[in-house]
């Protein structure tokens, strides 16, 4: 029962960097942006935070501190893509490598102690219940987080009138900007929201997961967001679901290599990557579905016409 | 009295050509004023100026006595100025009534919303399920939609491009009631149509326009239909000419007991639809737009197949399994109802647009485009059918609506098909295009080619077909001879009125 609420708990935590990644990516897709940068903004928010650490700042100042860096790495993305109209994926590419650049140059500085990680909850009572207690009220504060992001998202994207705005922005601008949206401006906070939560996604991976600094850290979990965002067909729930699903594989194969399987550590280590895809290409085969989630201008670049 | 919309010298040039010209009207409060012209007339983009999409060059708006400053929709709505756009500007995605929503001024609340939606739909006979996803609505049903949203605004002056030409007589009817109550409300209604009869029934004035430029006012309740038309096209019309079908003696098209399951969640399902097509005749589908034409046509184009292939059949040979390009292969034409997007390919030149279906016609060679031949194709279809377009490297989202359906049926004809399957033929094409597009029509029929032509236009139907066929709910009626019905009888037959009770001899008798 003791490896069950470990492999459980291991999940949620590990799924914790994703799911704030992936919803960030989700939005700034409904919005018909595609920003190929997540990795990219992720290790700029993981080197930020854990600098801030490092340099004597408390846990909250300095996650929102690597929030705040990949928001701002994502505005070069949004003047490249929003007002200077460049292809998307170059400049979402250029994105990725510059963040890993920049942030591995960062880190010069960091040495390679690991720090305090951020401290988890502890409620009197609930937190001490058998079983539900380690399972359920034992996480750090970001962990809450992400799950309160992942709500407020689902409420803000499905049952808000800025949220229908930002969804039909993604399907058609020309008919939002016709009917007096701002297309741009809309279109800019959702990229600067999705570097954000890519921000935050990566501070976490630094101060509360690991938690050391290591260059390249994400190990590729930028790309895997974004794959989960369009595996999961443009919806939270499914985000959800793609980013636990990833975690609960992370953590498996984890275990498989302490128990000493005999299979090939780097096979075990792909293993998460490749469930979440081949779970996700099957659960997106409803065309349907797909057709009336799919933002339709994604990736286009637009200009108001007149 | 202040009139409570005036253009002046309203001019809008784009590279190449000048849309508008020294445009100047006046519209009261409470008037209908109807905008006629041609195809590239200028019309689209004058509303378009007056609406904000785009801005004039030079010129001034006066809104109730106050010049516009800085125009754009935004200011528009805030004027009170709605627009029905011909074009609908609805998002695929997302159910009515979220659509609605978002450009309705007040709280976000979409129950409340959709109550309202319902009631003023009922109000004005235009029936709209306010939770059904739009990309699952028919051109007709998306229009009322658009309509409902903007009369939601309360608004003051409400524009309409071309509304009609996608509702039943009985709804047309209903609309003008809709319009005249709004007038006697206070509400000016810009009325663009090409319909002069229409025109004369609703308008209390009317401004024509012929290549960008005003060429005439009139007051159409005192003005001829001729006058009016000669106003607009700058000639006299051209006669229909019409010579008496000859049948060839097998049907060319036949499908027997043609059943299907809707092709997705809100789609129609045909049951047991059976019709055939004879060489030298025209044979016209009518029904209200959702009725199941849709999955029809697309059966018979071949976008969808159908798991008996005996249900299908082109000359004899079964059909029904093949897919759309090896049925065109084997003589079979189709000119959907959307131009752009599924007729043509919007960002595409009419040259590379010819290749796409008339490569059979000697246009590729061992693989590769002959550029040469592709533009000498598409540059006879343009001369051949009179198309206004910069060439053939133009783009086919440069053209008008009705210059571009030109294009594509020509492209068709080009192929001398077999059996040619029109979907609104002249859907939004002005008075001179319209009778052109008909008239070649017949004249291919005539030649020997079976044609069926899906329409919602009743008018457009009666003139063009020797038989007509109502389509209700996925039911097919019987084969009607067109000079032995009238309109009512087919109005009953497309609300779901049954043959024995609206006509009894005629249907049984040619049924048997």
């Amino acid at each position: 029962m003791d490896l069950f609420v470990a492999i459980f708990a291991g999940t949620v935590i590990a799924a914790t960097p994703l799911v704030f990644a992936a919803l960030g990516e989700l939005v700034v897709e409904k919005s018909g942006v595609l920003n190929l940068g997540i990795e990219g903004m992720m290790l700029m928010g993981a080197a930020i935070a854990f600098g801030a650490v490092v340099a004597g700042y408390s846990m909250p100042v300095a996650i929102l501190a690597g929030g705040l860096a990949g928001a701002a790495t994502s505005l070069l993305f949004g003047v490249l893509a929003l007002t200077f109209l460049t292809n998307q994926y170059a400049a979402g590419l250029a994105l990725a490598i510059f963040g890993s650049g920049v942030s591995a140059f960062l880190g010069r500085g960091f040495g390679s102690a690991p720090i305090d990680a951020l401290d988890r909850i502890h409620i009197p009572g609930l937190s001490d219940i058998p079983l539900v207690g380690p399972m359920l009220f034992r996480f750090d504060p970001m962990v809450y987080l992400a799950l309160a992001m992942f709500v407020a998202i689902s409420w803000f994207l499905y049952r808000t009138k800025s949220g229908l705005v930002l969804r039909t922005i993604g399907e058609s601008p020309q008919t939002a900007h016709a009917i007096g949206y701002p297309v741009i401006k809309i279109r800019y906070l959702a990229v600067l929201f999705g570097g954000l939560m890519a921000g935050l996604g990566g501070a976490y991976l630094s101060v509360a997961y690991t938690p050391l600094w290591v260059e390249n850290m994400t190990a590729g979990k930028g790309w895997i967001a974004l794959a989960l965002v369009v595996f999961a067909t443009w919806r939270p729930q499914r985000v959800l679901l793609g980013a636990w699903l990833f975690g609960g594989m992370t953590i498996l194969q984890l275990q498989g290599q302490a128990i000493g399987l005999a299979v090939p550590s780097e096979l075990l280590s792909a293993l998460p990557y490749l469930a979440t895809i081949v779970v996700l290409v099957i659960i997106s085969q409803n065309r349907q579905m797909l057709a009336l989630h799919f933002p339709a201008s994604l990736a286009k670049p637009f200009r108001p016409a007149g | 009295m202040t009139p409570r919309l005036e253009l002046r010298n309203i001019s809008k040039r784009y590279p190449g050509v000048v849309a508008n010209d020294d445009i100047s009207m006046a519209i009261a409060p409470g008037e209908i004023h109807a905008v006629l012209g041609e195809n590239g007339a200028g019309k689209s983009t004058l509303m378009k100026i007056i609406y904000g999409a785009v801005q004039a060059d030079s010129g001034e708006i006066v809104c109730d006595g106050n010049r516009i400053e800085r125009h754009d929709p935004a200011t528009s709505r805030a004027l009170g100025i709605e627009m029905v756009y011909q074009h609908f500007a609805l998002f695929e995605s997302v159910s009515v009534v979220e659509n609605i929503a978002l450009s309705a001024r007040m709280p976000f609340d979409l129950d409340a919303l959709s109550r309202q939606v319902v009631e003023l739909s009922e109000r004005y006979g235009m029936p709209v399920d306010p939770r059904r996803i739009v990309h699952d609505l028919s051109v007709g049903e998306r229009q009322r939609v658009e309509i409902v949203r903007c009369l939601l605004q309360r608004p003051k002056l409400l524009i309409l491009d071309e509304p009609t030409s996608v509702l039943t007589p009985q709804a047309v009817e209903k609309l003008f009631e809709t319009l005249r109550q709004l007038s006697a409300e206070g509400c000016s209604i810009v009325y663009i149509s090409h319909k002069l009869d229409e025109v004369q029934a609703l308008c209390d004035s009317a401004t024509v326009l012929r290549g960008g430029r005003v060429t005439g006012t009139a007051e159409p309740r005192k003005t001829t239909s001729l006058e009016l038309a000669r106003m607009m096209v700058g000639a006299n019309l051209p006669e229909m000419h019409i010579e008496p079908a000859r049948p060839s003696p097998a049907p060319i098209l036949e499908v027997k007991n043609l059943s299907a399951d809707p092709p997705h969640a809100f789609g129609t399902a045909l049951r047991d639809v059976s019709l055939s097509v004879h060489g030298g005749e025209i044979v016209g589908i009518a029904g209200v737009s959702g009725n199941g034409q849709a999955e029809l046509i697309a059966h018979l184009s071949g976008e969808l197949r159908h798991r008996h292939a005996e249900a299908i059949r082109l000359e004899g040979q079964p059909v029904g399994r093949l897919d759309a390009g090896e049925r065109r292969r084997r003589g079979l034409a189709f000119v959907p109802e959307e131009r752009l997007g599924r007729g043509a390919v919007p960002g595409h030149s009419l040259r590379d647009n010819a290749v796409l279906t008339a490569h059979r016609a000697g246009l590729v060679r061992g693989g590769m485009v002959d550029r040469g031949r592709a533009a000498a194709f598409a540059d006879r279809v343009i001369s051949r059918f009179k198309v206004k377009a910069n060439g053939s490297g133009a783009a086919a989202q440069s053209l008008s609506g009705g210059n571009l359906q030109k294009f594509i049926v020509g492209r068709e004809m080009e192929l001398a098909p077999k059996v040619l399957l029109v979907s609104q033929p002249t859907w939004g094409v002005d008075v001179g295009a319209s009778a052109f597009l008909r008239q070649t029509l017949v004249d291919l029929s005539r030649a020997g080619a079976a044609i069926i032509v899906v329409s919602e236009e009743l008018d457009e139907l009666f003139e063009i077909c020797d038989r007509l066929l109502v389509i209700c709910q996925g039911r097919l009626s019987s084969s009607l001879d067109r000079r032995k019905t009238d309109r009512e009888e087919i109005g009953l037959l497309m609300t779901g009125g049954t043959e024995s009770s609206t006509h009894k001899g005629s249907a049984g008798a040619l049924h048997h």
